[in-house]
């Protein structure tokens, strides 16, 4: 930690970076805190309880100027930087990741390769609460998979938090906010939450890093990570990827082979 | 609908232009006849069938979809059907999680050439959504005011 904090009062004080994200105590458990000055690094901390996914901040136009920037990141956050940069969302040349890793020394990684050498070490786990809702979803018939859907889904009342809160979700208008023609009512309704979610997930397929940030921002508790880590684990041995190892070769559903399953089409 | 009349379902077809459409124009001119349920729409290619308007027709009152362009390696802008298939693909594996019907979405490759199968396959689909009956089920959600079933309960 100490280390950590010297490290980041250094970088800013030479100048090398503009911002480092990182986090800080919060009233239940740690936030974002964003450093600009030697200062504010004296707050930082890093360790398991933080579970923001700060790639988020580093495509944002308000916080990333010309200068360089500096994240402490998580594994999963490791995970959403290498996807982000494979979309072409990042450059080296403005970005330092800062990690602690699990014996509690400071790694920093200038290189996306680095990254991806150092993420490729750990395996991608199934959390409990995950596996369970998942066991009780492969048991139901389809009708009661649309049962239970509709009943989770009428909880939802589009504050969008899921999108918010998804390192991916970065386009700067999204398709909820177009309005002519409005393909997806804003007001929550049953037919418009569901649409929605089928949305979410057809745009996250092949893209989802499984880092569960749209679960965990989620106020009412709809398992929505489901969905789109679900998608991921189905899609990745089918389209050739391994999940939570982004390699730069074009995304599952902007590339294809010509043996694709057809097996459905008549 | 009285009890002795047969259930008539409503399709909307999503064809390419070059490939399934100019085949369902063959069929015509072929004088095949075939189920008069379906309502073709056309599109510039397989590519650019969004999966939402497979959604919204079924929110919009369809009981069955049709969707049909080129077949692989005859795509007129070279690789919008494969892109296609693999959004299929992803699309069915969704749909299917979520509890929607799958059965109610027929894909297909029909080329310029293939009038007959373009009428053997409404023949077919029409019979076999006829079988499934009426996709209330997903009506209802779209149309809870009027309908119920806010939480899925009719």
């Amino acid at each position: 930690m100490e280390k950590l904090r010297g490290r980041a009062a250094a970088l800013l004080a030479d100048g090398s970076v503009a911002l480092i994200i990182g986090y800080e105590e919060g009233t239940k458990r740690p936030r974002p805190l964003f450093c600009r000055n030697s200062e504010s690094t004296k707050k930082l901390i890093f360790d398991s309880r933080c579970i923001n996914n700060l790639a988020v901040y580093i495509t944002k136009k308000e916080l990333v100027g010309k200068d360089r920037i500096a994240v402490t990141a998580s594994i999963s956050t490791l995970r959403s930087i290498l996807q982000l940069y494979v979309e072409n969302q990042l450059s080296e040349e403005k970005l330092l990741v800062l990690t602690v890793d699990l014996n509690g020394e400071l790694r920093e990684f200038v290189t996306f390769d680095e990254i991806s050498a150092y993420v490729a070490q750990f395996e991608l786990k199934r959390g409990e609460r995950e596996q369970e809702i998942l066991s009780k979803i492969e048991g139901m018939n389809r009708e009661e998979r649309w049962k239970f859907w509709l009943g989770e889904m009428s909880h939802c009342f589009k504050c969008y938090a899921c999108r918010s809160a998804c390192p991916l979700c970065y386009c700067s208008k999204c398709v909820v906010e177009v309005n002519r023609p409005q393909w997806i009512n804003p007001w929550p309704a049953p037919l418009a939450n569901m649409e929605w979610h089928i949305n979410r997930a057809m745009h996250m397929v092949g893209r989802c890093t499984a880092c569960g940030a749209c679960g965990d921002a989620c106020p009412v508790g709809i398992p929505i990570d489901l969905i789109t880590r679900k998608m991921m684990k189905d899609m990745a041995p089918e389209f050739g990827y391994i999940p939570g190892q982004p390699a730069k070769q074009g995304n599952a559903l902007s590339s294809w082979k010509l043996d694709d399953r057809e097996q459905f089409i008549r | 609908m009285s009890s002795n009349t047969v259930f008539e379902p409503k399709i909307i077809a999503f064809v390419c232009n070059w490939c399934t459409y100019a085949g369902a124009d063959l069929t015509g001119t072929s004088r095949l006849k075939y189920a008069t349920n379906v309502k073709i729409v056309r599109f510039p290619c397989t590519g650019r069938i969004d999966f939402l308007l497979l959604l919204k027709s079924f929110a919009q009152g369809a009981d069955g979809v049709i969707v049909s362009g080129c077949h692989p390696n005859d795509c007129h802008y070279t690789s919008g059907n494969f892109h296609a298939r693999r959004r299929w693909i992803a699309f069915r594996a969704i749909l299917d999680l979520m509890g929607v019907d799958i059965r109610r979405i027929q894909y297909s490759w029909v080329s310029a050439a293939e009038g007959s199968k373009w009428a053997d396959l409404v023949n077919n689909t029409v019979s076999e959504i006829r079988a499934l009956g009426p996709y209330t089920e997903y009506q209802q959600v779209a149309d809870y005011l009027e309908k119920g079933g806010y939480n899925g309960e009719a």
